[in-house]
């Protein structure tokens, strides 16, 4: 894995997370952020050139107020994909929030797109499934409701981080405020910014991958997602909640590899 | 200007069960409403309302009511209402509306009618207040964005300011708001405008948004004038480092004052009422204190507030009578006492206005008048002097029209 700093026609600055060699592939982290292991990534970069950039808000640039809403996360989105000046169509895959605002640059530029992959992607709302307000969730909550291993979960989300030290504490509250007050602008209250009314755009095929143990985006919104795109197909993943990439890396990728060399 | 001393009432819901902390995780946003019983609401609102009556017959300077949503302890989703039957029966005290979260109406040229008018009905008595919002309201039950409400609410703001001021209708190209003609009709009776008063909670941003434009700080916190100072200085560094004049009038607080005859029969009296507020009336779920990017990072890096406010909590769901009074939460005691301590805390937290809250939780309505009474009649008119070098500053408060028009009695024609 190497990292370096990029920057966008309009001036934004972000820092981009590369693995592997071969076709672009680029991925879009979820409200979570890049985790600082990510095995799917990893994995993929045997078959890839992995590229991951991380949204305005979380990391060290503070560049978060120029985004403000769905298109301007839309078109950020291939601005950064133009930066990465790539010799070839790229893999869109995007995670949760990253689903998100990947569905949304495909339906901008379908033609623009390889293939689409979403796992766990945010971006409808079914009233018979109402989605936990992430924004009121209190973070011990969080590991049960997103994570099909909910004690593995825990570390995953602390990092290691000692919430007892006040230093460490403030400097996450921080952190925190910044990467979910961005996320809150295509979020909050209902992460629905009208995608369904766009997805019929997305004809480039898509593969649709979900956790069967997904307690936060239960799998009927996987059934939505594959009812509303032209050409969805659709990978269940045993033994994964809504932190699917951490939790089951390893059928991820190799069904996103079989879906890209169909 | 003398201190101002305004009878606030935060309207609770009197009847929450005693079991009311351990059922509920929020008497906030997600309360049940099933704990709402509209027919006792009748009794309820008029009884607050003759309350407030009550304060203006009694010479407070002021009468003040909020604005909050979903909440087990104010059911004033719209302050403008209980507001404006308030200018119809009461004739001298300035009506507070502290205020209309701005950012919340669509548009909120709303807010800039719907205060024109209270203040010309009221002739001239408004003070116009303008809270960005605590989250639980705005970000919850209202659904702003918590990173953009601020924006906003400034964007609401500049509006409603035009609105009032401007002669000829204009155009308004805003981010959230796009008017093609502004014309705000009919325009308030005080000019350029009432005064202005921004209930905050501590963001810096606040304190510096009042510092620019002269407006009134107000404190609104339940924490006490102990805890306040704290605060309160940090406002005033802004003031002085803005190089604009110290006028008390810039700063208000809002504190919880019981009076009795005795420190023994205030206790004996208001200390059940007080415990209810503080146990069942604060319980709120932590997950709406604090969305992420309600706050901005300088004021978090600032404060930690969020900590701050966790360790509050905590605290208060502990507390005793002693605890309270003592804290600062509660002035309570003697007139003697009560005194004693309101100079302390106006002299030390420089106010030039105090929302006293006497109405409290469960408070019975004979109860609360008594209070009201003993502070009216022996604390309020030697404390309203204490800023002498400062009387002929009028800015801070409504100076109302002299020649306004008195309702007429039912079935009687007005002059």
């Amino acid at each position: 894995m190497s990292s370096r700093p990029i920057e966008t026609l309009r001036g934004i600055k972000c820092t981009v997370r590369e693995w592997g060699e071969g076709a672009p592939l680029v991925y879009f982290h979820g409200a979570a952020g890049l985790l600082d292991e990510e095995p799917l990534l990893e994995q993929l970069g045997a078959h890839f050139h992995v590229f991951a950039p991380e949204w305005p808000g979380y990391g060290d640039e503070e560049t978060e107020d120029a985004l403000e809403d769905m298109l301007d996360f839309a078109l950020h989105g291939w601005d950064v994909v133009t930066a990465l000046e790539l010799d070839a169509k790229p893999v869109l895959v995007g995670h949760s929030m990253g689903g998100m605002i990947a569905a949304e640059m495909a339906t901008l530029a379908p033609q623009s797109t390889e293939r689409l992959v979403l796992i766990a992607s945010s971006g409808l709302w079914l009233d018979e499934h109402p989605i936990p307000d992430l924004f009121a969730t209190l973070p011990f909550e969080l590991a049960p409701l997103l994570f099909h291993d909910a004690a593995a979960g825990v570390k995953v989300l602390t990092g290691g981080l000692d919430f007892d030290d006040p230093s460490a504490l403030g400097d996450f509250l921080i952190g925190n405020a910044r990467r979910l007050g961005t996320a809150g602008k295509i979020l909050f209250p209902i992460p629905n910014r009208r995608l369904s009314k766009r997805l019929y755009r997305q004809t480039t095929p898509t593969l649709v991958v979900w956790g069967r143990e997904d307690r936060f985006l239960v799998p009927a919104y996987a059934e939505r997602f594959a009812e509303l795109l032209p050409a969805a197909e659709l990978a269940w993943i045993d033994g994964a909640g809504h932190m699917a990439p951490v939790e089951q890396p390893t059928p991820i990728a190799e069904a996103i590899v079989r879906f890209t060399r169909a | 200007m003398s201190v101002k001393f305004c009878w606030f009432n935060l309207m609770p819901w009197p009847d929450l069960p005693d079991d009311f902390r351990e059922q509920n995780r929020s008497v906030w946003v997600d309360i049940p409403s099933s704990l709402f019983d509209p027919k006792r609401g009748n009794e309820v609102y008029h009884q607050y309302m003759d309350q407030l009556e009550y304060a203006d017959s009694l010479g407070y300077d002021g009468i003040g009511v909020n604005e909050h949503h979903q909440n087990g302890y104010g059911i004033m989703p719209s302050p403008n209402i209980i507001a404006a039957a308030l200018t119809r029966r009461t004739s001298q005290a300035a009506i507070c509306v502290i205020g209309n979260s701005i950012a919340l109406y669509n548009p909120p040229i709303r807010v800039a009618e719907e205060f024109a008018m209270l203040d010309v009905i009221s002739g001239g008595r408004l003070v116009a207040g303008f809270p960005v919002g605590t989250p639980m309201d705005t970000n919850f039950c209202y659904g702003q964005i918590p990173a953009l409400t601020r924006d906003k609410y400034y964007e609401a703001h500049e509006l409603i300011m035009k609105a009032w001021a401007e002669p000829e209708p204009f155009a308004f190209d805003g981010k959230y708001n796009q008017l093609r003609y502004v014309n705000c009709w009919p325009k308030p009776i005080q000019q350029p405008h009432p005064p202005i008063y921004i209930p905050g909670g501590g963001s810096i941003e606040t304190w510096d948004f009042c510092v620019e434009h002269d407006y009134n700080y107000s404190f609104l916190s339940f924490g006490g004038y102990v805890a306040g100072k704290a605060l309160l200085e940090g406002f005033w560094e802004r003031v002085a480092a803005a190089g604009k004049d110290e006028s008390p009038g810039r700063a208000a607080f809002a504190q919880i004052i019981c009076v009795a005859e005795t420190d023994e029969e205030a206790e004996r009296l208001y200390a059940e009422h007080i415990l209810y507020f503080f146990n069942r009336c604060l319980h709120v779920y932590p997950g709406f204190a604090e969305p992420p990017g309600y706050r901005t990072i300088k004021t978090i890096k600032a404060g930690k507030l969020s900590q701050l406010a966790a360790q509050a909590q905590r605290r208060f769901q502990t507390l005793t009578w002693k605890d309270l009074v003592d804290g600062g939460m509660v002035i309570a005691g003697s007139p003697d006492t009560v005194r004693e301590r309101c100079e302390h805390m106006i002299r030390e937290l420089r106010l030039g206005t105090v929302f006293g809250l006497f109405h409290m939780g469960n408070m019975p309505d004979e109860k609360t008048r008594y209070s009201t009474k003993l502070f009216a009649e022996r604390v309020m008119p030697q404390l309203q002097k204490l800023w002498p070098e400062h009387d002929s500053d009028s800015r801070w408060w409504p100076t109302p029209y002299a020649e306004r028009v008195r309702p007429a009695a039912p079935g009687e024609a007005n002059r």
